[in-house]
This record gives structure tokens, C-alpha cells and sequence, in this order.
């Protein structure tokens, strides 16, 4: 009887299908390389192709940067340098106005094919991603003639070109955060997106082209690691930002030493995320949720260690895989999907490694029953208890919708257990004692503490790392140093 | 039927004030005749009462809530939204520049660009300001200590008699852009272009009562203003220094904030201190308690 009653109630929550339309936009068979205002093939000709990763459908065929095409768009935007640099900053600011109108203009059509090239819901890229997107270039479009009062001196300079190299999890996303900043004081940029989600950076080429931007400030050079290596080493690039692995992080740490370059990293991450005995136990779980599940997991300041306190873990965990249960995986464009595709199968390979050895080194497997589509790349959201700080599922970045749960009992145990980690980007704090969440936050070695929230991202807001997560800021006023002279 | 010409017959437009979103008559029912730098007749612009002056501050006071409670994201939204609105109308504006104030039309359109590009300035400065003039101060205890900016309220603001209309948004602007809402006093002697204005807003996402245009006779419609104990703040540009002493007299019954007419290129790129002179800066205290053995400290 009470089987049947609880069989009804979930085929009450059945959703019908609610699929976004694609019509709204329009993906060209083919796309060149971005450089000094034109579409262009690479030199070598050389293209790959990207795909849908739920469907693993082919999009669209991109042109495949390689080290003569970077010396091209790096002589464009070097040649564009001198008056993008001369023009004043209210000018400026108009052009980054413009564009940030225009991607609110286009923001469903740019929501679909964000949804379609990376994976991800698009509720989120609906509600999240595109938004931010627009207010990113709202907000560093208003520095652009206020650059006196940022608090770096009198008529800070700009540094020159930049090369700058960004992931696949946010791809528009970390473009705007890359570019907005950049153009906004006064410096020209050389971007390579990541090559399982080039075709956002193209449309953001035409918006350039909308908005009637000079040609060689923006050059977008699709393409493999080999490209971004060669633009980061180039001898006339002034300014380096990467978002991305530790590992690589660390080789164009490398690579700029002994130069001049100015050199921003926003890498991975480990994020704790601790939940105090007197937290508001609905909250914090769709906290967790947030922070574990937003993007797959494939955030770099994802909460993927849940530090509980040992008196509510049942509680907590009883709570937390019921509401997993409800989670809805599956096609990204429908808009009642909640958890969408991995990026690639070389990240799918990843995460299930992972996994598996989180299971191999004793913690203990749950995933909530879900079926995954048969094409694509999937992952059912997954939560490892009994793990212990020793185990690699604790220690090293997994970039997928897997948590690792750890207990402790006193506060000083969170913190000495949250800090335990090479990384240092965020990490978040439940509890509904004000005192304990700032005593807390001034312990924490990383960059962005939520307090009872988690995922939050603003303009406004300086984003970035402690220890081998990176250095810099991105985002708010702190933001602009790293595209300054000073 | 024999005076039918090529010519068409233009349609003039009533000029009215802008109050709470609506374009009133002067309750007083009085105009006065607005004529270009030659004197020759533009319209019969409202003069505006004690009465209306009143009821703009009721308006203003209803506002500001709402656009004090919006975030700063999206009061710059708003304010861009009328440098759009601007934009379209810029060949009125040149037009009405040109009359009120005897520039050439090129002359007038630099004008009319430099006060649209201002209005873009200004948008800029929402979401900025807290972050240039705010910020944690590092107190000699265990505690979390953060100035924030806020504004002051309703703001009355007597705007420049000369520049007719970069003068206005140079002053109107930055009181709004940090959450006031504005009772604005035009130009006595060349308040179309202000006039004009409260249309575009009307047109921008301004939500009505943030701003409130009077014309008429500056002196007469500022002395309730000032005297107004809904009132926070007055801003001084438009009045003469006689007037302004009179005006800070009675701004002191309720310490209203007080900006005094000083000499202002408007032409030039502001500071932030058009801004600042509305703002009240509020300290929040926390405790961060400390890493106790207890557990129970913090």
C-alpha cells in the first residue's frame, strides 16, 4: 500500500519534456579563426570539430589555431594597441556598453548555444551564465573612464597586449571575465577558448563586429593546448591570464619567468564546505546541492568536500540523498534539467577514475537511482562517505558531481581540516551564529568564503585564489590591477 | 481657399511639469513666457507654486524605497537606459539647447553630446561608488567593521541658470544615480530643455517620483523646498549668493545635507563629490569572536 502511495507521488512529479527551442540559433557549418576583424582560415589550414556532448553530435567545423596564426593576431592587437590605448576612456566605456546591450539582446540565443556546445542546463545558462556575462561588461564598461578613482594612482596605463587563455566549464563566461577587464583599461586581447567549446568566443567575435569594435582589439584564436602555450610564450605579450588546471597553471608559470609579462592564474580548487550542528539543515543542503552539482561539478570553486559536524550527519546525509533523489539528469535543453552532460569523454574518463578509486581506497559509493541517456557523456551526481583526509577523492580536484563527506567535531577541526589542501579558491560555512561565521572566515586560507550561501558570483565581486589555486583578482575593482601598469 | 500654401502648419507643444511619473499643469494654474537669447517666444512654461513644490516632495518621498532598495546593477541599468533615450532625441535637445542658451546648432550639439556621455558617466557610478569611497576598516578588536554608503533621501536641487542642460544632468544625475530621488528646480529662465527631460525619463525605465522637474520662478519654489522638513538635502547650483544664504538658513531647521553654488565648468569631467554630498556613510560592527578551546566563544 504504501509502495503504491509513494509510486503515485513520483509519478505525480513526472515532468513533461520541455525542450528550449534551437531555432533561435543559427550555427554556421564551419568557422574560421578571429583575427584583426576577419573570419580567417589557419595558416596550416588545419581545423577540428566540436561537439554536443549530450548527443555527441557534430556542430560545427572551427579553424585550429596554430604558432603562425598567434603571431598574427598577436601583430593585430599590438598594431590596434596604439589607439584603442590613445582613445578616452569614455569612448571605451561606450564600446563595452554597447557590447554588453548586445549580449543581453542575444542572451536566449547565446543561452541555447552555450547549452549545446557545453553541455550544461539551460536553466543555467539561462539564469546564470548569460546574465553575468551582460553585467560583467556593464560593470568594467563603467570603469573605463574611472580608472582615476580605482585606487591605483593618477591615469593608470594599460600594460599592452594580452594573451589569455580560458576553460570550457564557463566558456562565455570566462571570456567576459577575461575580456571586459582587459579592454577596459586600455590593453587589446589575444583569446583562446577551450577546443570543446570554441563556438561562444565566435559569436562573441560577431557581437564585436555588432558593436562596430575598432578591429584587432578582440582576436579569437579557437584551438588546441599547443596554441595557448605558443600565445603565452609569445615575446610580445604583455599580459598572461589563464583560468584552468593547476598543472598547466604552473607550466606558464614557467614559461613567463624571466620576463616582464604580468601574470594572473585562476586555477583549481578543493572547496570545503562546512556545515555546523546549528545550521539550517534545508538550507545548507540545498547549498551543498548548489555547490557540488551547479555546472556538473566542473567549477573550480565547487564545495566538493562537505565537512559535517559529527552530531547531524545522519540527519544532514538522510536529508541531503533525498533531495539528490529529485535532481532530474538529462537533455541540457530541457528546462526542467537540473544536472546536465559532462563536457568530454576525456573528462567523463576522468571523473570515473576518480570514482572508482575513491571506492578502491575504502570510502563508501552512493548515487541516487537515475537512469543516463545512452549517447553523450554522463555522470549520475555520486556522494562518498567514511572518507578520510588521506584519500585521493579528498585531496585531489575532481571537476564532476562527486562529494566527498568528512565529519569533524569541533570548530578548530573544520578549519585545521578545510585548510588541509594544496588549494585555496572557496569555501563555505553554515551556521546561524553570525560570530562563529567571521571567527571561522578569518581562519580559511582561500579566496571567496560563502556564509550560508554558496556559488554566489557579482561583477562587483573580486574573485580568485589562495595558495596553488592562483593569484589575482577577477571581478570588482581589484579586478583592473591585473590589466594595469602599476 | 485661396491661402493654402506648401508650408505645413507645426504643432506646438504644451510644456508641463513632471511630478510622481505625470506631466501636471502648475496646480496654480500661472505660466510665464520662456523666450530665446533674441526674445523671441519658445512656450508658456508653468511657474510653478508652494503648492507644487509640495506635492513633487510627497512624489519623491514615495520613491525612494523602491529606488533606494534596487540594487546598484540595476539603478545603472536605468540611467543607461536614458542615455539610450537621449540619443533618440537628440536633435530636439540640440534644438532646444540651441534656443535656450544662443548657441550655434554645432555648438549646442556638442553640448547635447557631452550631457548624454554624462549621463553614461554617471551610469557607470552605481554600482562603483560603495567600492571607491567604502570599505572594511581594521579596528583594534575582534571585530568585523564595514562603511557603506547609502543615500540621504530626497534631494531638492536648484539647477544651473545657465547651462540649461548639461548643467542639469551634471547636477541631477549624480543625486539619483546613488538611490536620492530629486525634486529639480529648471532653469528659470531656460527650463525646456528640463522640461524635455522629464519626458525622456518618462520614456526610460525611471520609475516615477525619482525625479520631479518644476519650472518657474527659481526663488519661489526653493524657499518651501528649503524650508521642507521631508526634505534631506538641498543642492544650491541654480541660486544667487543672496538666495542661497536665505536657502541654508532655513535648510538648517532639519540640517538638511547642504551643497553651496560654487564656480563648475560643467564641460570638464566631475569628481565624485556631487555624489558624495548625498550620501550618508553607515558602520556596521560584528563580533568575529575567536578560535576558542570551548568551542562555544564564537
Amino acid at each position: 500500500m504504501t509502495e503504491k502511495l509513494t509510486e503515485k507521488r513520483s509519478a505525480a512529479f513526472a515532468y513533461a519534456p520541455a525542450p528550449e527551442s534551437r531555432s533561435v540559433v543559427d550555427i554556421a557549418p564551419s568557422y574560421g579563426l578571429f583575427i584583426d576583424g576577419e573570419f580567417t582560415e589557419a595558416a596550416d589550414g588545419k581545423v577540428f570539430k566540436t561537439v554536443s556532448p549530450s548527443t555527441e553530435e557534430v556542430l560545427s567545423e572551427v579553424a585550429q589555431a596554430g604558432e603562425a596564426d598567434v603571431e598574427r593576431a598577436v601583430k593585430a592587437a599590438r598594431k590596434a594597441f596604439e589607439k584603442w590605448s590613445a582613445l578616452p576612456g569614455s569612448e571605451r566605456a561606450k564600446y563595452l556598453f554597447r557590447i554588453a546591450r548586445i549580449i543581453q539582446e542575444r542572451s536566449r540565443e547565446l543561452a541555447v548555444l552555450e547549452t549545446l556546445d557545453n553541455g550544461k542546463p539551460i536553466k543555467e545558462t539561462r539564469d546564470a551564465d548569460l546574465p553575468l556575462v551582460a553585467a560583467h561588461f556593464f560593470y568594467y564598461a563603467g570603469w573605463a573612464d574611472k580608472l582615476d578613482h580605482a585606487g591605483f594612482g593618477a591615469s593608470p596605463r594599460p600594460l599592452g597586449v594580452a594573451g589569455q587563455v580560458i576553460p570550457w566549464n564557463f566558456p562565455l563566461l570566462m571570456l567576459a571575465w577575461k575580456i571586459a577587464p582587459a579592454l577596459a583599461t586600455g590593453n587589446t586581447v589575444v583569446l583562446k577558448p577551450a577546443e570543446t567549446t570554441p563556438l561562444s568566443a565566435l559569436f562573441f567575435a560577431d557581437i564585436c563586429r555588432q558593436a562596430g569594435l575598432p578591429k584587432g582589439v578582440v582576436n579569437i584564436l579557437p584551438g588546441y593546448g599547443d596554441a595557448g602555450a605558443a600565445l603565452v610564450a609569445h615575446p610580445d605579450v604583455d599580459k598572461v591570464a589563464f583560468t584552468g588546471s593547476t598543472a598547466v597553471g604552473k607550466e606558464i608559470a614557467r614559461t613567463v619567468a624571466g620576463t616582464s609579462k604580468k601574470l594572473t592564474l585562476e586555477l583549481g580548487g578543493k572547496g570545503a564546505n562546512i556545515v555546523f550542528d546549528d545550521a539550517p539543515v534545508d538550507q545548507a543542503v540545498e547549498g551543498i546541492v548548489t555547490g557540488i552539482f551547479f555546472n556538473q561539478g566542473q567549477v573550480c570553486c565547487a564545495g566538493s568536500r562537505l565537512l559535517v559536524q559529527e552530531s547531524i550527519q545522519d540527519e544532514l546525509l538522510d536529508s541531503l540523498k533525498r533531495r539528490l533523489s529529485t535532481l532530474r539528469l538529462g537533455d541540457p535543453l530541457d528546462k526542467n534539467t537540473d544536472i546536465g552532460a559532462i563536457n568530454s569523454a576525456e573528462q567523463l574518463a576522468r571523473i570515473t577514475a576518480l570514482a572508482e578509486r575513491g571506492e578502491a581506497e575504502g570510502a563508501e559509493r552512493w548515487s541516487p537511482a537515475c537512469e543516463l541517456p545512452t549517447s553523450g557523456y554522463w555522470f549520475a551526481p555520486t556522494l562518498f562517505t567514511n572518507v578520510t583526509q588521506a584519500h585521493t577523492i579528498a585531496r585531489d580536484e575532481i571537476f564532476g558531481p562527486v562529494l566527498s563527506v568528512l565529519t569533524f567535531r569541533t570548530p578548530d577541526e573544520a578549519v585545521a581540516k578545510a585548510n588541509n589542501t594544496q588549494y585555496g579558491l572557496s569555501a563555505g560555512i553554515w551556521t546561524e551564529k553570525g560570530s562563529r561565521i567571521l571567527a571561522v572566515a578569518g581562519k580559511l586560507r582561500a579566496g571567496v568564503i560563502w556564509s550560508n550561501t554558496f556559488n554566489k558570483f557579482d561583477p562587483t565581486s573580486p574573485f580568485g585564489g589562495y595558495k596553488e589555486s592562483g593569484f589575482g583578482r577577477e571581478g570588482g575593482r581589484h579586478g583592473l590591477e591585473a590589466y594595469l601598469d602599476v | 481657399m485661396s491661402d493654402r500654401t506648401n508650408e505645413r502648419l507645426s504643432v506646438f507643444k504644451t510644456y508641463k511639469l513632471y511630478v510622481g511619473g505625470k506631466f501636471p499643469r502648475s496646480e496654480s494654474g500661472r505660466v510665464y513666457e520662456v523666450t530665446d537669447s533674441k526674445g523671441n517666444w519658445l512656450a508658456n512654461a508653468p511657474r510653478s507654486s508652494r503648492k507644487d513644490a509640495r506635492d513633487a516632495v510627497v512624489a519623491a518621498r514615495k520613491a525612494f524605497g523602491g529606488w533606494s532598495g534596487a540594487t546598484a546593477y540595476n539603478r545603472g541599468q536605468v540611467l543607461y537606459r536614458v542615455a539610450e533615450m537621449l540619443e533618440g532625441r537628440r536633435e530636439q535637445f540640440v534644438r532646444e539647447v540651441a534656443d535656450a542658451e544662443g548657441l550655434s546648432k554645432s555648438k549646442a550639439a556638442a553640448v547635447v553630446d557631452a550631457t548624454i556621455d554624462r549621463w553614461v558617466w554617471y551610469a557607470g557610478w552605481t554600482d562603483k561608488i560603495a567600492q571607491v569611497i567604502g570599505g572594511s576598516n581594521p579596528v583594534a578588536g575582534p571585530f568585523f567593521n564595514l562603511s557603506s554608503p547609502e543615500p540621504t533621501g530626497v534631494v531638492a536641487v536648484l539647477a544651473p541658470q545657465e547651462s540649461s542642460f548639461l548643467g542639469l544632468v551634471s547636477v541631477l544625475a549624480p543625486v539619483i544615480a546613488t538611490g536620492n530621488t530629486a525634486v529639480v528646480v529648471a532653469s528659470e529662465k531656460s527650463p525646456l530643455p528640463a522640461l524635455s527631460l522629464g519626458e525622456v525619463l518618462a520614456t526610460s525605465d525611471v520609475p516615477g517620483g525619482v525625479v520631479n522637474v518644476l519650472s518657474g520662478r527659481t526663488a519661489e519654489i526653493a524657499a518651501p523646498l528649503a524650508a521642507h522638513q521631508d526634505v534631506n538635502a538641498i543642492d544650491l547650483a541654480g541660486a544667487d549668493a543672496e538666495l542661497a544664504k536665505e536657502l541654508e538658513i532655513s535648510a538648517a531647521d532639519n540640517l538638511k545635507r547642504v551643497l553651496r553654488p560654487q564656480a563648475v565648468d560643467y564641460s570638464e569631467t566631475p569628481g565624485t563629490e556631487r555624489m558624495t554630498a548625498f550620501l550618508e556613510t553607515k558602520t556596521v560592527w560584528h563580533p568575529t569572536g575567536s578560535l576558542g578551546a570551548s568551542g562555544s566563544s564564537y
